[in-house]
Parts: C-alpha cells; sequence; structure tokens
C-alpha cells in the first residue's frame, strides 16, 4: 500500500530524513519509535503533505500512485489520514460542518453522492460511540477549548469518519491517561480491516500494549536503523535508546 | 465644475431657499467653519491615509431635491424583514413619502420641521455635538448644508421590538453626486431600539457621501446600531456616527464595510455618565481599490464606565484599510475599564493596513488595553483542513468565515445578519457552511 524509497528530507537546509526505506501492506500495523529529533514526526508531516518540508532524494508510492506529487488535500481523498500530535485549534469553525466538509469531499473524490443530513448524523452518532466523544464536543469551535486527551480523541473520531486505507498516528498516545489511551486504542483497533493499514508513530511502548503492531521499526537520525517484531518494543521499553545509539556508532 | 466650486456656488442657493431659524444659523456658522478649514487634504494628521483630494477636484452634483427611484428599485435594496419604521434617504435627502413610519413608540420628522416643533429643545441640546469632536471641514460641510434632514424620537418607556431601518440610496444613473445626509435621534429614558442603516447604489456614475448622524441616548436606554455599507466602487463615503450616552445607558454599535470606493467611517461613542456601557464593534471586508478607513473616538468623561471595541478586517486584492482608535480617560473617568482590538488579514501581497491604537488617560485608576494585528491567514490552520481533503481554496474561505463570524454574532437583528452572512459567503465563494 505505501512504498518508502530512501527517502531524505530538509527543512531550511537542515537534513531530517536521510534515506527511509518503508513498506506497509494492506493489513499491516507498524509502529515507528525513536529518540526525540530522530525524525519521527518528518515522516508523518512529509507523508502528509507539509509544505515546511523539502523531499531532496527518494520516492514515496501510495496505492501505485507518486504521492509527494499530491497535495495534502489530494492525499487525504486518496485515502491518507495522519492524526496531528497537536491538533489545531480554530475558533468560528464549527467541528461537526467542518468533518461533514470533509468527508463529502471524499465521497466525491470517490465519486459517491455527498451525504444528506440525515445520513451525515446517522454515521456520527454511530462513530461518536467508537471514541466515547460527546456531542457537545462537536457543537464547538474545531478543538477549541478541548482538553489534550479530547484533542486526541478527536482526532481518531475524525479517523473513524473518513474511513482511511492508512491512518498515520503522530505520538496520539502523547498527553493521554490510561483511560483515554485505552478509548483510542480501542476506537483503532475496531476500524482495523485487512484492506487499511496503520502507522504508529510513537515514543513509548505503553500504546504497543493496546494497539499490538506487527512491524516495529527504530528510527535514528533520519533513518530506520533497526526493524522486527513487536518484541522489539519491549526490548527499547526495557533498554532504552542507548543500545541501538551504540549498535548504530559500532556499524559506523 | 469641481465639487468645491459647486459647494461655494450652491450654498447661497440653499441658504436662501431653506430659511433661518435654528438650523439656519447652524448652517451659517457651520459654513464659515468650512471655509477655513475647507475638505482635508493628507496634510491634516487625522487624514493622513485617506485622500479626498481628487474626489474634491471632480465634478459632483449637488441637489437639495431627488428624483425617487421606481419601486423596482427600491424593493430591490429591501431587506427581507419586519421593521418598525422604513425610512428612505435618496441621494441624502429625506424622502418622508415613500417612508413608512407609523408607530406610537416613536416621532419621526423631517429635521426642519423638527426645529419648529415640540421637540426643538432636543435639537437646541443635541444636534451638531459631533462638531465638538470632528475638527475637521466634512463636518462643518454636512451642517452648513443641513436642511432636510431626518429626526427620529423614540419615547420614553417604549421599547422599539423591530428594527428602524434606514435606507440610503444614491442614484448616479445619470451624474456624478454629492450627498450629505444628516440625522438626529433622541432616544429617551428606558426606550429601547434597533437601529440599521444601509447603503446601496444605482448607477455607475460616482457618489460621495457626507453623512452626519447623531444618536442621543438618555438614562436606562438601549441603543443597537448597525452601518453596513454595500455599493460598489464608484461610491465614496465619509461618515460620522456620534453617539451621546446622556444618562447611564448601554450602546452595540456594530460598522460593516463589504464595498465601495474611499471609505471613511468616524464613529463616536461618548460616555457623559458614570456607569455607562459602550460596545464598538467591525468589520471590513474589501477588494479591488476599495480603501476603507475606520476612525473611533471613546471619550470616558464620567467614572465607572465600560467600553470594548473589535474590529476586524479582511483585505484582498488592491485594498488599503486603516484602523484608528482613540480613547480618552478624563480625569474624572476613575474606574473606567476601556478594551481596544484590531486583527486584520491580509489575502494578497498588495493590499495594505494601517492601525492605530490611540490613548490618552488623565485618570490614574483605570484599566486600558489595546491591540492590533497584521497578518496573514494561519498556515498551520489551513494545513490541518487541507490534510482532511478540504482543498485550498475552501480552507481558506472556511477560516476567513470563522475570522469573521465573532463580529456576525454581534449582529442581532437576524434578517441583516442573513444579509451580511450572504454577501460574506458569496465574496468567499461557498455555498452553504
Amino acid at each position: 500500500m505505501l512504498s518508502i524509497q530512501n527517502l531524505h528530507a530538509s527543512i531550511e537546509d537542515k537534513k531530517i530524513l536521510n534515506g527511509i526505506d518503508l513498506q506497509i501492506n494492506a493489513g499491516e500495523v507498524h509502529a515507528i519509535m525513536g529518540p526525540n529529533g530522530s525524525g519521527k514526526s518528518t515522516l508523518a508531516s512529509v507523508l502528509a503533505g507539509r509544505n515546511d518540508y523539502e523531499v531532496t532524494y527518494g520516492s514515496v508510492e501510495f496505492d501505485g500512485v507518486d504521492l509527494l506529487e499530491m497535495s495534502p488535500e489530494e492525499r487525504a481523498r486518496e485515502g491518507l489520514f495522519l492524526a496531528f500530535q497537536y491538533p489545531i485549534e480554530i475558533p468560528g469553525v464549527s467541528t461537526t460542518n467542518f468533518i461533514k466538509t470533509a468527508v463529502n469531499e471524499t465521497r466525491k473524490h470517490r465519486g459517491l453522492e455527498p451525504l444528506d443530513a440525515v445520513a451525515f448524523l446517522k454515521l456520527m452518532k454511530e462513530r461518536m460511540k467508537l471514541v466515547k466523544i460527546d456531542q457537545s464536543l462537536l457543537s464547538r469551535s474545531l478543538n477549541e477549548g478541548f482538553s489534550g486527551g479530547e484533542k486526541k480523541r478527536n482526532e481518531i473520531f475524525q479517523m473513524a469518519m473518513l474511513e482511511p486505507k492508512l491512518a498515520i498516528l503522530d505520538e496520539t498516545d502523547s498527553g493521554l491517561d490510561i483511560d483515554a489511551l485505552r478509548i483510542v486504542a480501542d476506537g483503532v483497533n475496531t476500524l482495523k480491516r485487512a484492506d487499511n493499514a496503520v502507522l504508529l508513530i510513537t515514543h513509548y511502548q505503553r500504546l504497543l500494549d493496546y494497539i499490538v503492531p506487527d512491524f516495529v521499526h527504530v528510527l535514528y537520525n533520519g533513518r530506520i536503523v533497526k526493524s522486527g517484531g513487536k518484541e522489539l518494543a519491549l526490548e527499547l521499553e526495557e533498554r532504552g535508546y542507548d543500545f541501538i545509539k551504540q549498535e548504530v556508532a559500532e556499524e559506523v | 465644475m469641481s465639487l468645491v466650486e459647486t459647494i461655494q456656488d450652491k450654498y447661497n442657493e440653499l441658504n436662501t431657499f431653506a430659511g433661518n431659524g435654528l438650523l439656519g444659523s447652524m448652517r451659517e456658522k457651520a459654513f464659515e467653519k468650512y471655509n477655513k478649514s475647507g475638505i482635508p487634504t493628507s496634510r491634516h494628521e487625522e487624514w493622513k491615509y485617506t485622500r479626498l483630494t481628487s474626489l474634491a477636484n471632480k465634478n459632483f452634483e449637488l441637489n437639495a431635491t431627488a428624483i425617487l427611484p421606481s419601486d423596482e428599485v427600491l424593493n430591490s435594496i429591501r431587506l427581507q424583514t419586519e421593521y418598525a419604521a422604513e425610512l428612505f434617504f435618496i441621494n441624502g435627502v429625506f424622502i418622508k413619502e415613500i417612508s413608512s413610519f407609523q408607530n406610537d413608540a416613536m416621532v419621526v420628522l423631517p429635521l426642519n420641521e423638527a426645529a419648529e416643533s415640540e421637540h426643538k429643545n432636543y435639537l437646541h441640546q443635541h444636534l451638531n455635538q459631533s462638531s465638538k469632536y470632528m475638527k475637521d471641514g466634512m463636518n462643518a460641510l454636512n451642517a452648513a448644508f443641513t436642511a432636510n434632514g431626518l429626526f427620529v424620537l423614540i419615547k420614553k418607556d417604549k421599547v422599539v421590538d423591530k428594527p428602524i431601518i434606514i435606507y440610503h440610496l444614491t442614484d448616479t444613473t445619470d451624474d456624478n453626486v454629492f450627498v450629505q445626509p444628516r440625522s438626529l435621534f433622541v432616544i429617551e429614558e428606558n426606550a429601547q431600539v434597533q437601529l440599521i442603516e444601509l447603503y446601496k447604489n444605482n448607477g455607475l456614475q460616482e457618489s460621495f457621501t457626507n453623512e452626519v448622524i447623531e444618536i442621543a441616548v438618555h438614562e436606562n436606554a438601549k441603543l443597537e446600531y448597525y452601518k453596513v455599507q454595500d455599493e460598489t466602487e464608484n461610491c465614496h463615503h465619509v461618515g460620522t456616527t456620534h453617539v451621546q450616552q446622556v444618562g447611564k445607558c448601554f450602546t452595540h454599535c456594530v460598522t460593516v464595510t463589504l464595498n465601495g470606493g474611499t471609505i471613511r467611517n468616524n464613529i463616536n461613542m461618548i460616555l457623559e455618565a458614570p456607569n455607562n456601557e459602550g460596545h464598538l464593534y467591525g468589520l471590513y471586508m474589501v477588494d479591488g481599490k476599495t480603501h476603507v478607513d475606520n476612525h473611533s473616538i471613546v471619550d470616558n468623561v464620567m467614572p465607572n464606565c465600560f467600553s470594548n471595541e473589535l474590529y476586524k478586517g479582511i483585505m484582498e486584492g488592491n485594498s488599503t484599510g486603516v484602523f484608528n482608535g482613540k480613547i480618552y480617560v478624563r480625569q474624572d473617568a476613575q474606574k473606567t475599564n476601556a478594551y481596544q482590538s484590531n486583527k486584520n488579514v491580509l489575502m494578497s501581497d498588495t493590499a495594505s493596513v494601517n492601525t492605530k491604537p490611540q490613548l490618552e488617560i488623565y485618570a490614574d485608576d483605570v484599566k486600558c488595553s489595546h491591540g492590533c494585528t497584521v497578518g496573514r491567514l494561519d498556515n498551520e490552520a489551513l494545513f490541518y483542513l487541507r490534510a482532511r481533503g478540504i482543498d485550498e481554496k475552501q480552507a481558506k474561505a472556511l477560516l476567513l468565515n470563522a475570522f469573521a463570524s465573532d463580529i456576525l454574532e454581534q449582529v442581532k437583528p437576524e434578517a441583516l445578519r442573513t444579509y451580511i452572512g450572504k454577501k460574506i459567503n458569496e465574496r468567499l465563494n461557498i455555498d452553504e457552511l
């Protein structure tokens, strides 16, 4: 589904990604871990199309098409979803209207009729239960005055509404207490299907207790330096990132 | 003939025709004052960014009477709503015949009739109060030609439950016109009223409006005032709204500029009694070559007054904006709370805004704050919306709509809010949100 080859990216002449190779297939859950500053969030941003970053080398194919050629909205409509690490507060834009616009833009792209008010509300009610999000939140301005946990749940709620092929969760676990984490994880697990995939970006192994990955990759200095199964995450939790840094140093 | 010459030419004609009395002596003094100061140039500090010289040199007709527009034209400018009174100014002249104001909560008279009526004391008390604050030639020029303006009295204890709507129509089908509407509103004790001024035009020639409206609000009364400018680029406007809070009262004023040529809005809020409360809001959303200048004065004369001011601007194309907000806190005005904010979004490289807060505080126990911003749309917010599949244009529209919404929601009459909301959406090219 997603094929990243030798991806290099920089911001204002500072190199952040130094040759990433990653293959994600339908039905898989991948986790990317790594110390601060290793390039995790940059990877998420580059995939979602944030224009602060310049891709200097490499390619990304999403279902056989060149992802890097597409605008952020085209990527979203093609089924790529980024759950933001820091969801933006947008006063004056109603959450419900925003999601309705987003859903219908995606439907239009897929050649489907827009949902009418009744069908939209029905879908919304159903998906709200999934992330235990309250109606009162959705009638407010987008993320305005939401707590950290509410913002993250709203991200997963949007994911549930948009039904992406590939969901990238950028440190969705940060700032969540254990109950909120469980709700978010339950939501993601429920939405998991054989024809979609999830890329989790996280610092901590904690999230992976709830969303079990098929593959774990360690990102360091803008490269994937180690890949393995879910047991790699446990090893990292136990030994910290230092042993990875050491291994990398020894290779050089 | 230039406008400056036409003014000299027409003054005597009008003055003779309009007779003496209260208005006559006001005209005379004002004309003298006008002759001393003339039409302001950009050398005048208050007019640094708003240039009238080229208008002053242009040919404009100046007439004391107006040709009535067709019913079709009148209907096309009407708001779809119920009203307590519907008052028409056609080319600056109040036309009683086509206005309707059958309502026992109010008295409506042409200003010259009011000057001879039982209400003439109110004219003595409140007419031309704005000249104390507006020292430039434009204010004097309006007073120098005041004859057939509008006088409205909202009677004591009356709550007018539907809005009073003043339609200003400039008809420029044949000639360039210079028009000078003049109104005096007196809101008596415990009365409440919503007043709307809507500016529309018809025709392709140029118009130049020089308006003065004075509103005196008495003890415990409540005023909502809305000024909505929706003319085309060939229409220029200098207008002063002077709100005198005579007794402890509440006022809420919103100025919305959707389109026009060169526009200068002065709004003065004079808090003359203790414990007064006043709110000023403004939204300007302009494009092309439109120039919009909002000058406000909030004068805290007595203690314990509260004022809040928020103006927002969306500037596209080559438009230029000015915000100048003066707050005076006089020596006796202890415990004043006065807040002011001006926020602007520039949507093009060629649009610009000059914003200037100006606070003069002579009391020592007050709370005042001011702030202004000029910037572009938030890129992070834009990216967030686009990352959900909303295209760039629509995402911008959503954000601008949101930016404007906190002024729009200050427009309480539903029909007017819908009207403005629709105009904003049309401009942003969005169907419904």
